[in-house]
């Protein structure tokens, strides 16, 4: 009796532990990593100079750190360039530049409702930006629109968060539900022998939310779907869906979730020789460190928010009646690659985006006034390097992306044996045929 | 589906023997001196850090890091031990539970600070071994062949030699140890660095297989509670035995329903062994 009672209370102290490891608040980031990109004290109105101070966390830890940090990348380089060209000029001739305030929220929701409270209250952010991934800004989201701020959402594809009757949230994303239906049409234009489909989606809610798009639409074209089950986001040993997948016999994989579980799961299946000729796999794939992986990550295809080798050019814009805004492709890569020294990923770019859509929202509203931006995001049609932008202006689904589209990337060998990344879907933007892995 | 059968009992054994030799950890700390140590998780972790240091930083092959972390894992276990447990292993229970879950705390802290929550992985590849419809990666296989050696190892430490017997004799009965000469205390502080040892080359193990984090050890020290409930408190080898038979389960559940029902099924046998046969299936420490 007396091991019983001993044990009971060490399951009791390990259900506390477990709790804490879930989402530690550890005393060095309850305050301790607070950046700031210049000094907030700036952000008072002066006569005709204002500084705008542009709030979000970053998941300077835990398993979002790859994409995040991306993120914050391209954030910080749109910040940079357009203080460096001299800020943005508002009607009234006031010249505003920005400023960034950020936390660490540890990739967990606790941390994100905490902080977001904090950057629109104590800190007096006059603009949010999301967290990455969708789980984190659907807690940022119900904060940004509580205390009347204008957030801009990117690494946050989910549809749910845009069908709750939020008026200032917007999407930078492609949304979830239009994440991997891509790759069913891919799938049925180049590879016609494919039939049977196994869904291995990590039980997010952006995941979930693609893996159930996905499944209705390909069942919808008459594919077969062999296996469908989800995985805890906290999963590293993938040896029990692998059985299932070698057991299912699946023509193509169709899944994953973010970085970390995407690409532990396509080394994993690399190690067990699993032979599956067609696989596509969330966020992971497009990511350059990928490449990491060798041999495994060949023959992985990924859903791409943006490419380098994407072409969207001004000339494209003016043919499609569009407006053109911001940088080039190139612009846009060479000026991320001096900075970072590293390649840009989809992650990067839809950081710099939600920075200048932004920024274009002020400039055309003339005005920092919160409605008159969103008036201004609302009729916001714009073309930039990054595709198409549009924003649903319906009460049912206010703020969600209606124009951008995703492209899909696939890791091949060059001529060298070296691994490249190669568009293979579009057909019209392909600038390689798919290959089986 | 006989094919599926057999991949994934060979996938839970190897993964099984390797949770086993981290609940040995456990079992063997609680079998000497009733102290379920609760720092147990962190330690894991310290030792997939360790063996990701030396391979990373110091190029050393993962297998010779082991090594290092074996030691350091013992001298850690020993100062633990001095610090945090010497002083309360005679208060009731609640106090070293308290104190070791402080530990856990600690290096849980530390260990955010210096390595953050990020994802490391050991990028060591020992190729793949196939045999029929089985393909197993060399590093698993490795690390199963080497969790088995280390508890061989354990075994004939314990019935092998002098200090193996001190710790079987403290085991039994601290005081009359003490009043035929053997060295209570340091023979304490052995154990403790012996279960740390454990639990810090399981944690290797883990790492050369598994990405992780600095709390990745927190999933791996619960599944230790099964397995030591499974196996029988204080007994190492039905540690070792737990290990494979919840690394069974969790490799044959998924067959016949989805993974999603893995925990809940080993929590529901932690609670029926605990009312039905509280000894364990092969027997508690008397």
């Amino acid at each position: 009796m007396k091991r019983l009672a001993l044990l009971a209370s060490a399951l009791l102290i390990m259900a506390m532990l477990a709790a804490c490891a879930g989402g530690p608040a550890s005393p060095a980031s309850s305050g301790g990593d607070t950046t700031t990109q210049t000094d907030s004290g700036g952000s008072e109105q002066a006569a005709s100079a204002r500084e705008v101070l542009i709030g979000y966390t970053a998941s300077q830890t835990g398993k979002y750190n790859v994409e995040s940090t991306r993120q914050v990348n391209g954030l910080n380089q749109w910040m940079k360039e357009v203080n460096d060209a001299g800020g943005i000029k508002l009607a009234d001739g006031t010249v505003v530049t920005f400023a960034s305030k950020s936390y660490d929220d540890e990739s967990n929701g606790d941390r994100v409702q905490e902080l977001y409270t904090k950057l629109a209250t104590t800190d007096g952010a006059d603009f949010l930006i999301s967290p990455y991934s969708s789980g984190l800004t659907s807690t940022a989201s119900p904060i940004a629109e509580q205390y009347e701020k204008v957030m801009i959402t990117t690494g946050a594809a989910d549809d749910a968060n845009y069908t709750q009757g939020y008026t200032g949230i917007y999407q930078v994303y492609t949304p979830a539900s239009k994440y991997l239906t891509g790759a069913v049409d891919m799938l049925k234009a180049k590879a016609p022998d494919v039939k049977k489909l196994a869904v291995v989606h990590e039980n997010d809610k952006f995941s979930t939310g693609v893996a159930d798009a996905v499944k209705a639409y390909a069942e919808s074209l008459g594919y077969e779907i062999v296996l469908f089950e989800g995985y805890d986001s906290a999963t590293t040993d993938f040896a029990p869906f692998i059985n299932k997948i070698e057991q299912s016999a699946p023509d193509a994989i169709l899944g994953g979730g973010h970085f970390q579980d995407g690409s532990t799961f396509a080394r994993q299946l690399a190690e067990k020789g699993v032979d599956v000729p067609y696989m596509a796999l969330l966020v992971a794939p497009p990511e350059p460190t990928f490449a990491d992986l060798g041999d495994a990550a060949v023959g992985v295809v990924g859903p791409s928010q943006w490419e380098p080798l994407a072409k969207f050019t001004e000339a494209a814009a003016s043919s499609a009646g569009l407006t053109w805004v911001g940088p080039t492709g190139d612009t846009f890569v060479s000026d991320y690659q001096a900075a970072y020294n590293d390649e840009p990923s989809y992650h990067a770019a839809g950081g710099y985006v939600a920075g200048m859509m932004l920024g274009e929202a002020i400039k055309q509203a003339g005005s920092l006034d919160s409605a008159a931006v969103k008036a201004a995001l609302d009729s916001m049609d714009l073309l930039t390097f990054y595709g198409h932008l549009k924003f649903d202006t319906s009460a049912e689904a206010h703020g969600l992306q209606v124009g951008h589209d995703m492209v899909f990337v696939q890791w091949q060998k060059d001529g060298d044996g070296n691994l490249v990344k190669q568009v293979v879907w579009p057909a019209e933007g392909a600038t390689a045929d798919l290959i089986t892995r | 589906m006989f094919d599926q059968l057999i991949v994934s009992v060979t996938d839970g054994m190897l993964i099984g023997v390797v949770y086993g030799l981290a609940a040995m950890g456990l079992t063997l700390i609680f079998g000497v001196m009733n102290v379920i140590n609760l720092a147990h998780g962190p330690i894991m972790a310290l030792g997939m850090f360790g063996v990701y240091l030396c391979y990373t930083v110091l190029g050393l092959n993962p297998f010779v890091g082991l090594i290092i972390v074996a030691v350091l894992g013992m001298l850690l276990g020993m100062i633990i031990y001095a610090g945090a447990v010497h002083r309360v292993i005679d208060a009731p229970h609640l106090s070293s539970l308290l104190s070791t879950f402080s530990v856990n705390m600690m290096i849980i802290g530390i260990g955010t600070a210096v390595f953050s929550t990020s994802f490391r992985n050991v990028n060591y590849s020992l190729g793949t071994v196939v045999i029929g419809p089985i393909t197993v990666p060399g590093t698993r296989l490795s690390s199963a062949i080497l969790a088995l050696m280390v508890t061989g190892l354990l075994y004939l430490f314990l019935y092998r030699t002098r200090p193996g017997k001190y710790i079987r004799a403290v085991a039994n009965n601290r005081t009359s140890a003490g009043l035929v000469g053997i060295p209570s205390t340091r023979v304490l502080a052995m154990s403790f660095g012996i279960g740390t040892a454990l639990a810090a080359v399981a944690g290797g193990l883990i790492a050369m297989a598994l990405p992780f984090t600095i709390l990745s050890g927190g999933a791996f020290e619960l599944k230790s509670f099964v397995i030591v409930v499974l196996g029988g408190l204080g007994n190492p080898i039905g540690a070792l035995l737990g290990g494979i038979i919840l690394g069974l389960i969790e490799g044959l559940v998924p067959v016949f329903t989805k993974v999603t029902w893995v925990p809940f099924i080993e929590f529901v046998l932690f609670i029926l062994i605990l009312l039905v046969r509280p000894q364990g299936l092969f027997g508690a420490k008397q």
